[in-house]
């Protein structure tokens, strides 16, 4: 028998709602998370307020305490799987309303690895985030990247790799994109559980990011740095 | 008076994951002078913890009076960090990435890579240990969506094993129900874990 109440989350103000909102996300409550969605919007809240005060810092507490060892991988993906049942209500809302844009990415997983949780929880929060995000997949050969930046003509390249024999495909990519002079054109960031900083710097990306919270700040900095340079040229 | 006991023998730094097989292959071989360490096998779903453990390890391991040391670790999941620490150290340790690769032999493990690009390996370890590694940690149990979001991409469970052991490949032949994967049996051996230990038996004395 338990202490607890049940907490009817009609019955919350908005502000007790979105505390709420955070807890069912850090417990990955998938359910409750979409009727909290769609209570903040009954209630008039526009979709890109929804967005990031509910779903987007809710996801960045777990982003935290996942760096800080507090949470694991299962809990991450349990809370990135709710948090992407409330993005399912909002996506179609968020293109009606034009929400504010930040940049755009294309992301993909690199050729010989089939691994796309760290990848797919980098799209989810830069998608949070305000980036139009193009996701290739998994076992991306370079001719695959070099066709989605031609067509998508994103700011930011991101690669994902899990495995130490697949990462070295990066510096692949990054030096056929040098070969074909395109490579200054894009900023690329690259993440994955065996890569560090050392790596991404020795393959020749802007960045390496360890986990999706940092790409996502990565990304705010590029596209800062990028509007700061255009608007001084 | 530790460097008297341990100058002649090699210290084995292992994966407490390959306990069992590095002792096979020292009594099938009739290897001696090894003298095995192990490190936790959890550390397997925590590679971060390998490279600095093992720096450890060796830094211990000189303390005892042991001149000549060997890294019973693949890569394993370190991204080059592990390379890093037996370079400055001047210890070798096994070839390959994982030890999924140097039981089945690294050559063919590469070889084979396009194919079995989608295939989730189990050892001998990794079978017996299946709840203990991956149901449990990953909480599969207690959140069967889990399955799904972790294992989507996997078609096929290959068991790549040690030894032949019936109740071994019933608990893998089990392990890919409950993932819900393709069952594949393959026999290995100890694979390029042999003619490791048996090189580095063999290193001669750097004094």
């Amino acid at each position: 028998m338990s202490d607890e109440e049940e907490i009817i989350l009609s019955e919350l103000s908005d502000d007790e709602l979105v505390l709420q909102m955070h807890d069912d996300l850090y417990d990955g409550l998938k359910e409750e998370i979409v009727e909290g969605v769609q209570i903040l919007l009954d209630r008039g809240w526009i979709p890109y307020d929804v967005l990031t005060k509910s779903l987007v810092a809710g996801m960045a507490i777990v982003g935290e305490d996942f760096r800080d060892g507090i949470l694991f991988v299962p809990e991450v993906l349990l809370a990135a799987n709710a948090m992407k049942a409330g993005m399912g209500l909002l996506r179609p809302l968020l293109a009606e309303t034009g929400a504010p844009k930040l940049g755009k990415m294309v992301v993909g997983t690199v050729k010989g690895d089939i691994h796309d949780i760290g990848k797919n929880l980098v799209g989810m929060m830069m998608e949070g985030a305000g980036f139009d995000v193009v996701d290739l997949g998994i076992n991306n050969p370079v001719e695959d990247y070099l066709e989605a930046l031609e067509k998508e003509q994103p700011d930011i390249l991101g690669m994902s790799a899990l495995l130490t024999t697949t990462m070295p495909y990066m510096k692949v990519v990054i030096d056929t994109m040098v070969e074909k002079g395109i490579r200054d054109d894009y900023a690329v960031i690259v993440g994955g559980a065996p890569l560090n900083e050392e790596f991404g710097k020795a393959v020749g990306a802007d960045a390496y990011c360890r986990d999706a919270a940092v790409a996502v700040e990565t990304a705010k900095e590029i596209m800062a740095r990028k509007h700061n340079s255009a608007a001084a040229g | 008076m530790s460097d008297h006991i341990n100058k002649n023998s090699i210290r084995v730094i292992a994966c407490g994951a390959l306990a069992r097989e590095i002792l096979a292959v020292n009594e099938l071989n009739q290897v001696t002078q090894l003298d095995v360490k192990c490190l936790p096998a959890i550390w397997h779903n925590h590679p971060e913890k390998i490279a600095p453990g093992v720096k450890e390890a060796i830094h211990s391991a000189r303390a005892e009076g042991f001149e000549q040391i060997y890294v019973a670790y693949a890569d394993c999941g370190t991204g080059g960090l592990l390379d890093i620490v037996c370079n400055e150290e001047k210890v070798e340790r096994i070839q390959g990435p994982h030890c999924y690769s140097f039981f089945a032999g690294n050559e063919l493990f590469e070889q084979n890579w396009d194919d079995d690009m989608t295939s989730f390996f189990l050892t001998d370890f990794l079978a017996r240990q299946f709840d203990t590694f991956i149901t449990k940690p990953y909480k599969l149990d207690k959140h069967p969506e889990l399955i799904e979001m972790m294992f989507h991409r996997y078609t096929k469970l290959i068991y790549l094993a040690q030894t032949d052991d019936p109740k071994l490949q019933d608990d893998a032949k089990r392990a890919a129900e409950f993932l819900g994967l393709e069952y594949e049996y393959r026999f290995t051996g100890y694979g390029d874990l042999t003619t490791s230990l048996i090189e580095a038996a063999r290193a001669p004395s750097p004094s």
